[in-house]
């Protein structure tokens, strides 16, 4: 089928701020480069690189991957379902000049693993032949931001049940006016190896859980809907500190409950005020996407030959961090091995940075920032986003809200979209109010705004001091691989912006 | 091999009910793609993909529980099971629960056009890429970059059975082109990319990569020079293509499994007027070669042709088993699932009927509004109907297209928008599961300057 539209999109919901709480341990283990899981032994790796790296082939990687993922969902009061993948397999990619040659297949034997590496070799238009490449360098990564004491695979059905069923209870608690509660748990624990014709092996394992609450509220005849969730790569035990599930379940509650006295949101440019937290997906549409080397390379961004060049006001630094422990954007090296790193975007408002992968990197002539991802075995990687936030400014939020005379106090937001080529982009509140008089007044209906990447950030005028990161629930879309993310934002005034509400 | 495929799916209901299973129903999922990309007629990326896999409901008295898998191993199999009736065992009973009745499932299966064998060599698909793209660029001086085009083409077949003793397949193919320039000009500000594309399940129905191309470069061409609109009300026309995002939404409401849960605009709607006397809607999961056509549904009853909106009035929802348990009403052939995933309910080859304006006219009947071309965002409530989205496209002075506009969003509220259609054109085609003639809303909110 194909691809669709080339637009990139994010979606998730998330209010509210909570730094993850554990330190990461120096703690590894040698599971990360366990080949045996595979059945595949370094010289059958060996090998199968050395018939994809032939003569003219830069570059050649096997990415092994294996993933459990389970599911538990709840609705109408009851857990009525219960899932669980098991996927398995190997990438195999080549790369000459700036083409690419990729294959996957979700068995391992030593048949497939050929049939792929002709495939991937295809592309340098080489003869069949076998190069000598290193022999493997067995590496382990430099962090571990994500230990586990005890891996969600070994957490039974029925806690996750039982998590869920406290949660209805919870939401129905909050307010009689909640008439459906929908819960769902997922949890994922991947592990993978990457091989490079370079000689590096290495490998990670990687724990991804989240916890979604949506809430339905109903009076009269008005009907309305409230999600609030959370997770990381974090163990089970992080739902249950400080009772933080039932929290999402009040939150999600909560939000249904204030859209039942929503109004209609206003139309037109305004001052918008964005809290703290998950309203970050501005800087994730506005500028992250626009970021990623693959689009600057070919000139198709809105950012083209713009760096160096003032972006965004100089209250503005944004980074993207992908080594912030236990965060659901975190990796400890991205999907070819590469460290993640913490990149500087744009610092006090001058573009500064761009997110590579190694094709990227190497055709720009720029340095690697680990941000080469790929959904699974069966997608090729691609420069991603990883934590994509603004660091703190010094002005107070209850400031900041105070300057508005007429505006958005934006929450909470459900998804967004960039056209890279031409830089717009949008991003849906799901909770917002008026601002009148310099002071936060009724809740409105949602709305969508939209504006300018390379523009919107120049109409930041005060950036609070109240740095926060969202609850852990983000997915990004991009050529249809989705990867998971963070975003962060202090609360920040922008000067003007278009909403698209329906009253006038 | 499709017999080893049929005695493994057999192998499992048996091994399921041996487990304790009440009931199962087990999907088999095999497929290869191959896609090739090309940029600036260099060849850019080729992906070659085998995918299998299998997925395995089973029912625990009122209880069920849902895993697939993509290794094949014997005793891999033997713990999907285990596993599967283990998790079962864990979750609430639900009264709904439950495989169709046995007297229901789809009988004799149709051929309905789905499966073409043609093989195309990786030159040729190169090729094919190639023109799409070179039709681009030479279509007009200004289309100066691109994004690149691509060529897929997809075969699989797809395996059901259940312990109801219902077992069938059916195989299906894909064959599509897209691309995607990107335009510029001197005396305009920025670059603008625009896409097109064009798929069957056929090779020899496929539209000439020339006229894709041509058209794509069409679509980004128009819009350089793209202006802002202040803040007003205005008549809005959707080109098919985002006409067909509204249809996609009205699927989502009265898909089954929305309703009962509450999470739809629609709830208490059937038998009521949504539109106006003109639209008429029909899901037809048998139109020969559709791209959504299958002769079987995700829980192996027959699909069929629904009449969804007959003149104005909601006269279906879109069922599967459970979902129309819930509702009170019987499944009407809709269930759609993931392999290893519950069944939900959604549409097959979902359209709106053409009408008698052609798009031409409706333009001409129109002295200041907007002719969308583009909607990005994902500002719908599906639960109140809210909606309010980016746009772009044209503005249309005095029956005319005047010039591009982007940076502004559209906003309204479904049930009005669904009530407000004014016209429906002429010009119906299939590129997908989901297809709309262009249509004119009365009024919309414009928010821009």
């Amino acid at each position: 089928m194909p691809r669709g539209a080339p637009l990139l999109g994010c979606k998730g919901s998330a209010i509210l701020h909570e730094t993850i709480r554990g330190k990461p341990s120096q703690m590894s283990t040698d599971q990360t480069t366990d080949l045996a899981r595979f059945g595949v032994s370094e010289l059958e790796i060996r090998r199968t690189l050395g018939k994809v790296k032939v003569r003219d082939v830069d570059y050649a990687d096997l990415y092994f991957e294996s993933c459990v993922s389970e599911s538990v969902s709840m609705e109408e009061g009851i857990v009525k379902r219960a899932g669980k993948s098991v996927s398995q397999g190997v990438g195999v990619r080549a790369t000459a000049g700036e083409k690419t040659g990729f294959a996957y297949s979700d068995e391992l034997t030593r048949r497939d693993l050929e049939i792929a590496a002709d495939t991937a070799r295809y592309i340098a238009n080489s003869p069949r032949g076998d190069e000598s490449v290193p022999a493997p360098r067995r590496v382990r990564t430099t962090r571990d931001l994500y230990p586990v004491e005890t891996s969600m695979t070994e957490i039974a059905t029925r806690e996750r049940v039982e998590l869920l069923d406290r949660i209805d209870a919870e939401a129905r608690r909050y307010d009689p006016r909640i008439k459906n509660v929908l819960a769902s748990f997922n949890t994922e624990h991947k592990v993978v190896v990457v091989a490079t014709s370079d000689g590096l092996l290495i490998g990670d394992v990687q724990p991804l859980s989240r916890l979604q609450v949506t809430c339905i509220a109903e009076e009269g005849g008005n009907r309305q809907i409230g999600t609030f969730g959370g997770g990381g790569r974090i163990g089970f035990a992080f739902y249950q500190e400080q009772d933080r599930y039932l929290r999402y379940a009040r939150e999600a509650a909560r939000q249904a409950i204030l859209n039942l006295s929503a109004v209609d949101a206003p139309a037109g440019v305004m001052p918008v005020v964005l809290a703290g937290g998950w309203p970050g997906i501005l800087l994730h549409e506005a500028i992250g996407h626009g970021l990623e080397a693959d689009f600057n390379r070919r000139k198709t961004s809105a950012f083209t030959n713009l760096m160096g060049r003032r972006v965004a006001s100089e209250v503005c630094t944004i980074v993207d961090d992908g080594t912030l422990p236990f965060r659901r954007g975190s990796l400890n090296m991205d999907d070819e091995g590469t460290p993640t790193s913490r990149t500087v975007l744009i610092e006090r408002g001058v573009l500064r940075g761009y997110l590579t992968d190694r094709l990227n990197a190497r055709l720009m002539g720029i340095p690697l920032t680990g941000s080469g991802r790929r959904e699974s075995f069966q997608s090729i990687p691609l420069p991603r986003m990883t934590n994509t936030f603004m660091l703190a400014g010094e002005s107070d939020p209850q400031e900041i809200i105070r300057s508005v005379k007429r505006g958005l106090y934006a929450v909470s937001f459900g998804g967004g979209q960039v056209d890279i080529t031409n830089g717009k982009f949008v991003f849906s509140a799901s909770e917002a109010y008026l601002i009148e008089d310099g002071a936060v007044t009724r809740p409105v209906k949602g709305a969508t705004l939209i504006g300018n990447g390379p523009e919107i950030l120049t109409k930041v005028s005060m950036v609070g001091h109240d740095l926060k990161l969202d609850e852990g629930i983000g997915t990004c879309g991009k050529e249809g691989q989705t990867v998971p993310v963070g975003v962060g934002l202090p609360t920040i005034r922008v000067d003007e912006i278009t909403v698209g509400g329906t009253r006038g | 091999m499709e017999q080893d495929l049929k005695q493994l799916a057999a192998d499992m209901l048996d091994l399921a009910e041996k487990q304790g299973a009440d009931g199962a129903e087990v999907i088999i999922a095999d497929g290869e793609t191959f896609s090739v990309q090309v940029r600036l007629s260099a060849v850019e990326r080729l992906t070659k993909a085998r995918e299998k896999r299998l997925g395995l409901r089973v029912f625990v008295g009122q209880r069920s529980a849902s895993a697939s898998t993509s290794d094949f191993s014997r005793e891999a199999l033997r713990g999907l099971v285990s596993d599967t009736c283990t998790m079962a065992a864990a979750v609430a009973e639900d009264d709904m629960s439950g495989l169709p009745p046995g007297d229901l499932m789809a009988g004799d299966l149709p051929d309905l056009d789905l499966y073409d064998p043609t093989r195309l060599s990786t030159e040729a698909q190169i090729e094919l890429a190639r023109q799409a793209e070179g039709s681009a660029l030479a279509a007009d001086a200004r289309i100066t970059n691109s994004e690149g085009a691509e060529f897929d083409s997809s075969s699989g077949m797809v395996l059901l059975g259940n312990t109801r003793g219902f077992l069938g397949e059916y195989r299906s193919s894909h064959f599509s082109v897209s691309v995607s320039p990107i335009a510029s000009a001197p005396d305009s500000t920025g670059m603008q990319r625009d896409y097109w594309y064009a798929v069957q399940r056929r090779f020899s129905r496929l539209e000439s990569p020339e006229s894709v191309g041509r058209e794509a470069a069409r679509r980004a061409v128009r819009r350089l020079g793209a202006r802002k609109l202040s803040t007003r009300r205005a008549p809005v026309i959707f080109d098919p293509e985002t006409a067909g995002s509204l249809l996609g939404n009205l699927c989502s409401a009265i898909s089954g499994h929305a309703l009962y849960k509450g999470a739809s605009f629609l709830i208490g709607r059937l038998g009521t007027r949504l539109a106006p006397e003109f639209v008429t809607i029909y899901d037809d999961g048998r139109r020969p070669g559709g791209l959504g056509s299958r002769p079987f549904d995700g829980e192996g009853l027959p699909t069929r042709k629904t009449t969804v909106v007959d003149s104005g009035v909601l006269t279906s929802y879109l069922l599967d088993t459970y979902s129309g348990r819930k509702l009170g009403m019987p499944s009407t052939g809709n269930a759609s699932r993931a392999v290893g995933e519950s069944p939900s309910a959604g549409p097959t080859n979902f359209y709106l009927v053409p009408g008698t304006v052609a798009p031409e006219e409706m333009i001409r009947s129109v002295r200041g509004g907007l002719y969308v071309t583009e909607l990005i965002g994902f500002g719908v409530n599906m639960v109140t109907g809210d909606y309010s989205r980016g746009a772009a496209g044209q503005w249309i002075e005095n029956g005319e297209l005047a010039y591009p506009v982007e940076e502004i969003t559209i906003a309204g509220n479904l049930k009005q928008m669904l009530a407000d259609i004014e016209m429906v054109g002429t010009d119906l085609e299939f590129r997908g599961r989901i297809a709309s003639p262009t249509i004119k809303i009365g009024e919309m909110m414009i928010a821009g300057n």
